[in-house]
Order: C-alpha cells, then sequence, then structure tokens
C-alpha cells in the first residue's frame, strides 16, 4: 500500500483507547479504499500496514499531510501517541467520537481509578484475596522488570491533550461520511475544493437527527416519560419522544441519517452535540422540557423524574468532552 | 539473564507485548505475555438503565459488537425475567448467524487460512489474503468479498446498524422482517451454505491432501491438553445463541453443564500484577498455574473447544463435517490447537444452514416481536457464545432496572492462559542454549497465536488474529542486539 518517495501526500491514522468500530468503518467504505491508496502514501496506519512508532518518529515535522486519530487518551501511551502525531501530521482530525467527545468510555470519568479497579479486580467471579492491582512497574521472580502503560484517573479527548484541526463525529462515522470527506481532502489537493476553516466539524449534518428522521412529529405534549422495553405498542411512525421515549434526536448532530430511530431504537446522541450546541445536556434538557405537558413546576419535575439515568441519557457520549467532566482536572502524563 | 521483548507493534501496538526471559545457559527460563489497557465498563455502566446495556456494551468492541449485544440483551431479559416472543428470539439468532458468517471468512481468508492455503514456510509477503487469491483463483476473492457483504446485510438488516447494532431489548426487539427481506437473507443464506462447503473443500484439497501440513497440525508444538468449554442446546449440540456451557475435561469427560445463572460455580478469575486482564479458570478444579493437564483449572474457548465440549452439530452438513473432523484427527476431543481452523470451518457451515433454516422459519416474519416485562427486575446472566469463545455479562439491578453491578467475562479473556501457554512452548521449542531461530521464532509464535483468533478488541482493542510482531533482542546487559520485525496481515 506504502509508496515512499512518489511525492504524493502522506496519510495516517491511528486508534488510541478504541474498540477498532472507527476501523471497521473505514475498511467498509469500500472501493473508496482505492482511491485512499491512489491518492496518498499510506504512511501509517496499525491495522492495515506495517509501521512502527520510530518510523513515525523519524519522519520530518508536519510531513503527514492528513492524520485520522480515532479512540480516546486512556493511558500515557496513548498520550504519547497524540502528541507524536500532532508533531508530524499537517492536517489532524479527531475521528469518531471517543476521540472528539470521548464517548461511552468517557463515563469512566464519573468514577476514580480506584473505583474502576474495584469492579473489575474484586469482582464476584474473582479470585483475588491479596486485592492484587496491576502495577505500571513489577519485577519478576527472574529479576526483570516488567511495565504496561499507567492508567489515567481521567479519560481525555484528543483536543484536551494536542490541538486539533477538525472534528469528525460518529460511533463510529457512518462509512459515506467517511467517503465524502475523503473525496473533499483529495479534491482540495487538487485545488478543486476549499477545505472548512480549523476547528469545524467534518463529515456531518449542520442540523440535528430529527431533521434526518423519518418518524412524525405532532408537536403533541407527553405527560410521562416510558421506558421503551415497558411500551407494548410503540407506533412505527410517530416521533420517540412524543411517545414519552427519551430520544436524543433534538440534541444530537445529524449525518447518520437517523439509523436508530428508523428501526424503533431511540437516538443515544452517538453523533455529538449540534451545530449551534455549546452544552449537549443543557440543550437536550431544553428539548425534553419543550414536549411536558405541565407549566406547574412541581409537576414538571415530577415528570423529569421519569428519566431514569439523568446523567447517562446527557452525557453517555460526551461527558469527558463536556463542561461537566465530572469533577477533578486531568492529570498530565508527562 | 537474557530478556527478549516480542512487541506487536501495530495490530496490537500498546496492546500486547511478550517477555521472554532466558536463563544463564540461554533456555527459556519463562515468559510473559502482558495486555496494557483497561477501560472499565464494569464500573461505569453501573448508574446505567440495564434496557441500554446491549448499545453500551456494543462498545467494548467494534470487531465482534454483536456479541456483546446479544448477551446483553439474554441479561436484560434475565434481569426482568421476561421471556422474549419465540420470533424475537428468532430475529436475534438469525442477526447473530449473519454476523458469525462475516467474522469466521474474514478469520479463514484473511488472517488464519494463509498459513495453509500458502504454507508455513511461504514468504510473509505471501502469506495474505492476496497470497491466497493468486494461489487458489482471482474468483475467490470476489467470493471472499460477496460472502462478508452478505453478513454484514443481514447484520443491518435486523440490528439497523453496520457497526454497534441497537434492536434488542428486554424481552424481544424493535425490528421485524418484511417477507422481502426474509427472501433476500434465505438467498443469501442459500449462496452461504455453498460458500461454506466451498471452504471447506478448499481446506479439504490444500491442507488435509498435503501430508507435511497434517503432520504440522498434528505435531506437539502446537498441542496443550486442556479442559474445554462451549455452549449446547438440549441434544448437546452446539449452539452459539443460546442453552447451557458444556464442560469437558483433558479426556473428554463432560464434567457439567452450566446454566447462564450458574456460572460462579464453575468459573473463576485469576490475577496478575504485571497485566491489566485476567486469567479465568475452571474454578472446581482451581488454578495451578500456567499449566496442560486434568488438575489444572486452565481451560479453552474457542471453535475447537465448543466441537470438544459438544455431542455434534444441530445442522446435518455441519454435522457430517463435524464426523470426519474426528476420524481424521483420531477422535475426540482434539488438543491441537491448529485444528482450530478447520473447526472454524465447520462452525461457518453451521452458522449458512441455521441461517436458512431461521429464514424459512414462519415465524420469522411475524410481528410479535416482544413480550412486555411486569416482573420486578432484579439480576441477571447472559450468556452467548463470541466466535473468540464464552461471552457472560452479569447484572445486578434495583427494583427500577438501573445497573447497581456489573461483571463481564469476554471472549478472548477465557482463552489468555492457554495463549500465554503456547507462546511460552513455540519459545521453548526454538530456543535453545541462546540460538535464536529468528524466522522461525516469530512464525510459530504468530500460528500460536492466530489459531486462537485472539480479540483484544474485547480485553483491550485490537483486530483478531493480525499479529504483526517485532523482535527485541537483548544481551544480558540489557543492550540491543538485533531487531527483528515481521508483518503478517493482509495489506
Amino acid at each position: 500500500m506504502s509508496d515512499n518517495g512518489s511525492g504524493k501526500p502522506k496519510f495516517a491514522m491511528y486508534w488510541a483507547a478504541s474498540c477498532g468500530g472507527c476501523e471497521i468503518a473505514v475498511l467498509n467504505i469500500g472501493e473508496k479504499i482505492l482511491d485512499v491508496d491512489a491518492a496518498f502514501d499510506v504512511v501509517f496506519w496499525p491495522v492495515a500496514m506495517d509501521a512502527k512508532y520510530h518510523d513515525v518518529e523519524a519522519m520530518p515535522d508536519k510531513s503527514i499531510t492528513l492524520t485520522l486519530f480515532n479512540g480516546s487518551i486512556r493511558n500515557k501511551e496513548n498520550e504519547h501517541l497524540a502528541r507524536l502525531l500532532r508533531q508530524k501530521s499537517a492536517i489532524l482530525v479527531a475521528f469518531g467520537s471517543c476521540a472528539t467527545e470521548g464517548c461511552i468510555p468517557g463515563m469512566a470519568n464519573f468514577s476514580s481509578t480506584e473505583e474502576i479497579f474495584t469492579a473489575v479486580y474484586d469482582s464476584i467471579s474473582t479470585d483475588n484475596p491479596d486485592g492484587l492491582r496491576p502495577q505500571s512497574e513489577w519485577m519478576t521472580p527472574e529479576g526483570i522488570a516488567l511495565t504496561i502503560p499507567e492508567f489515567y484517573p481521567m479519560i481525555k479527548t484528543l483536543d484536551q491533550v494536542v490541538d486539533v484541526d477538525y472534528y469528525m463525529p460518529g460511533c463510529p462515522p457512518e462509512s459515506h461520511q467517511i467517503a465524502a470527506v475523503v473525496d473533499l481532502v483529495i479534491k482540495a489537493l487538487d485545488g478543486k475544493a476549499t477545505l472548512p476553516p480549523k476547528g469545524s466539524v467534518i463529515g456531518a449534518g449542520g442540523s440535528t437527527v430529527c431533521d434526518d428522521c423519518p418518524r412524525q412529529r405532532n408537536v403533541k405534549k407527553i405527560n410521562k416519560f416510558v421506558r421503551i422495553h415497558e411500551v407494548a405498542n410503540v407506533d412505527p411512525a410517530l416521533c420517540l419522544l412524543e411517545q414519552g421515549i427519551l430520544c436524543n434526536g433534538p440534541a444530537t448532530r445529524n449525518g447518520c441519517g437517523a439509523l436508530c430511530p428508523s428501526v424503533g431504537a431511540a437516538c443515544v446522541g452517538c453523533y455529538g452535540p449540534a451545530a449551534d450546541v455549546v452544552d449537549y445536556g443543557a440543550r437536550l434538557m431544553t428539548a425534553v422540557a419543550s414536549v411536558i405537558d405541565s407549566r406547574d413546576p412541581d409537576e414538571i419535575e415530577a415528570i423529569l423524574d421519569g428519566i431514569p439515568d439523568p446523567a447517562g441519557s446527557f452525557y453517555r457520549f460526551n461527558l469527558a468532552h463536556s463542561l461537566l467532566r465530572a469533577g477533578k482536572p486531568a492529570v498530565s502524563g508527562d | 539473564m537474557q530478556r527478549i521483548t516480542i512487541d506487536p507493534i501495530t495490530r496490537l501496538e500498546g496492546h500486547g507485548k511478550i517477555e521472554i526471559l532466558l536463563d544463564d545457559v540461554g533456555e527459556v527460563a519463562n515468559t510473559y505475555f502482558q495486555i496494557p489497557e483497561l477501560r472499565g465498563f464494569e464500573r461505569f455502566c453501573v448508574g446505567r438503565p440495564v434496557e441500554e446495556m446491549p448499545v453500551l456494551t456494543n462498545r467494548i468492541c467494534g470487531v465482534c459488537p454483536e456479541a456483546h449485544h446479544m448477551a446483553a440483551a439474554k441479561a436484560g431479559d434475565a434481569v426482568y425475567g421476561v421471556e422474549p416472543t419465540s420470533t424475537a428470539k428468532k430475529l436475534r439468532e438469525l442477526l447473530y448467524m449473519g454476523f458469525y458468517f462475516t467474522d469466521h471468512t474474514t478469520h479463514f481468508y484473511a488472517l488464519g487460512g494463509p498459513d495453509f492455503v500458502m504454507g508455513p514456510d511461504a514468504p510473509v509477503a505471501e502469506r495474505n489474503i492476496l497470497g491466497v487469491i493468486h494461489k487458489v483463483g482471482l474468483e475467490i476473492g470476489g467470493k471472499v468479498i460477496q460472502a462478508r457483504k452478505y453478513g454484514h446485510t443481514v447484520v443491518e438488516m435486523l440490528g439497523g446498524r453496520k457497526v454497534h447494532p441497537c434492536t434488542s431489548i428486554p424481552g424481544g426487539v424493535t425490528k421485524g422482517l418484511t417477507e422481502e427481506e426474509r427472501q433476500q437473507i434465505e438467498a443469501m443464506g442459500r449462496w452461504g451454505v455453498e460458500f461454506a462447503q466451498f471452504s471447506l473443500q478448499l481446506f479439504n484439497d490444500l491442507v488435509l491432501g498435503n501430508q507435511g501440513y497434517v503432520d504440522l497440525i498434528l505435531g506437539d508444538v502446537y498441542t496443550h491438553r486442556t479442559h474445554y468449554i462451549g455452549l449446547v442446546d438440549e441434544q448437546n449440540r452446539v449452539n452459539f445463541y443460546d442453552g447451557k456451557v458444556s464442560v469437558v475435561d483433558p479426556d473428554g469427560k463432560r464434567l457439567g453443564k452450566y446454566a447462564p445463572a450458574e456460572y460462579t460455580d464453575w468459573i473463576a478469575e485469576h490475577v496478575e500484577p504485571w497485566t491489566y486482564l485476567k486469567f479465568p479458570y475452571l474454578k472446581q478444579v482451581g488454578w495451578k498455574g500456567f499449566v496442560d493437564g486434568n488438575d489444572s483449572g486452565v481451560y479453552m474457548a474457542t471453535p475447537l473447544s465448543r466441537l470438544n465440549a459438544a455431542d455434534g452439530m444441530a445442522t446435518p452438513l455441519a454435522q457430517a463435517e463435524y464426523e470426519k473432523f474426528y476420524t481424521t484427527l483420531g477422535g475426540k476431543p482434539v488438543h491441537q490447537r491448529l485444528a482450530t481452523h478447520w473447526a472454524r470451518l465447520i462452525e461457518l457451515l453451521y452458522a449458512a444452514e441455521r441461517l436458512v433454516e431461521l429464514a424459512t422459519d414462519e415465524e420469522i416474519t411475524s410481528p410479535h416481536l416482544h413480550t412486555v416485562p411486569t416482573k420486578t427486575p432484579t439480576e441477571g446472566v447472559g450468556i452467548v457464545e463470541a466466535p473468540r469463545g464464552t461471552l457472560t455479562h452479569h447484572y445486578w439491578t434495583d427494583e427500577r432496572g438501573i445497573l447497581t453491578k456489573v461483571n463481564l467475562i469476554v471472549g478472548t479473556t477465557n482463552n489468555y492462559a492457554p495463549i500465554s501457554m503456547s507462546i511460552k512452548k513455540a519459545a521453548q521449542n526454538l530456543i535453545h542454549g541462546g540460538t535464536v531461530i529468528s524466522e522461525g521464532l516469530l512464525n510459530m509464535v504468530e500460528m500460536a497465536f492466530r489459531a486462537y483468533d485472539p480479540c483484544f478488541g474485547c480485553a483491550t482493542h485490537s483486530l483478531p488474529g493480525q499479529m504483526p510482531l517485532e523482535v527485541t533482542i537483548r544481551d544480558a546487559a540489557g543492550d540491543v542486539v538485533d531487531v527483528l520485525s515481521q508483518y503478517c496481515g493482509n495489506s
């Protein structure tokens, strides 16, 4: 795949703390992969080719034209790679929900490291009478020091560690959006298109999931929230929120094509805050309040109590990047 | 003390590292396979509504989100004590067969198979999917792409998304199947049965027809006598979606079967301070370290394990292949890890046959998708077979169905101890008196890995089976003597 020395722009993709779904989504762009290969020298992409850290370290600064960075910063090694790729890349894209806003693993920021370790290493199925915990450095009986990367107390997003040029949301970004971004960058490199201003969200829409949703909205008000598994007959054509099912569509950026509501599931918010939204949770709360059929504060509060997990519902994907951030600031790895 | 670090630098970069320690005369003293990553889903899912778990736990692994989706859905059913409608169960299983079909195809053609099709001594550059296509013919490449696409299509049709499906909830599913969709799936399934048969024929011609390969499979280097587990139906036949977990000892004797809720009577996990991942073992046998045998609680959970732990397959063509498998390899159980590749193809055939069965089931297009739970939620366990091993989700909730505790034992984690043992054995077979057989070491370690199809996406997050390796050889003073590297995935 790599063709060093051809003078073509250079491409890199890296995963930090992630599930691998972003990589699968890129591989799912199908024949567009060939366009990437034709337009770029792929110089670093662990999922697809052989390359090493020290190969990247040896590259001149800013020599990689485009780097797609997915995954969040969970440990010291993730942070090291983020800094290295920032230094070597002209355009660094925070790719996918983990890199842009922390994603579901970002909810770990509600908990301390010890709470996480206790849940894992003292679980019901774990036999750990001595309360052992993983050690970042441990001396073997043979006298050799074994190391594993230090586990950070907080998950960080990419832009909490380095300067980011563009944000591409989604868990994972949909393949047709990835293909469109690839097309745009290739055209821009040929001088046939202009890249958006630095800091822009790319590969997504400019409004909300509701705008793409096939379900009908009737500006109907509700007097209680219900949970989706408690409903005998969810109306397949009507807005879920208007059926009392909490749906994150009104606060969430469009771009996926409203996939989940289209198959009877509520939007969970994986594309992150809609264009003009500063705080996702606050926006969702406003949207939710607008469908409540009451002006009595006590009654409104009682209705809102029907939302079983407000913190999780409002900050499911974006806690690590939210104003909330669940407490203490992140500790620098260096 | 000499130290050799095998740092799988790309696919497992930062996500897996092997240390080989040599004694004063250069023999292997010990090996350590470290997993340096943890995310902590067990903790941060606490406080979440249980009906969200099929969507939240998807994000444990982007390679096998379908497995977590199903285990979480079944645990949610159990928490509420609700029986999904018959159609809902069949739709979930149908989605899951589409996933298995894609996943097993990918492993055989892109990851594990090239060692056999091309031969273990073939140059690294040819031991990949392109090499397979060149050797077997171009049309096979088209078939492999078609097979993966068909599986993905089934997942998206029923799960609503290509990655991270969203349609399973406690008591059922949110999306049904139209007659038009059913016909499409049936046609893809029938093609899939032929494709699986074609794949088994390929294995038969290229591998079983070559005594050198058969000897390699049957050789001692890749053999470990361990216990095996796998999900089985009421007739003790392999099942991916539902049933009890059968446990057999190294002699093939069934020690028992456990229902999901009984897993803590059977499975326990051992902790080591040098890695983030735990080592599951059979509780009643006990943790005796990284050793084989009837007295060691180490067990394996892979396609080979599932065949060993079952009495047969539930579909006719796969059953015939199952019988041939044990006849050819000398009876049950089969301990040779490389036979896992063959076992995986037998499972591929089963997945395709089962997909057709479900797609032609008269209930499959029924609108009865959901049973509304009526009981107070408490505690529940869901188990499915992920392609890489038995997957267990255990939830506790308050009376509103809000999670208060979560325990997970994921697919590849089951195999952490046996993978570690296979690494050690490969090292011991190749390193003597301080002499490092470089190319051989790399390839043998890779092959030991690949049989397990490890997916540290669940344990950490690397794609299955692709293990580019870098070996750093240091002298006793810790100085680097040589660095060898090799890439072994599809490019």
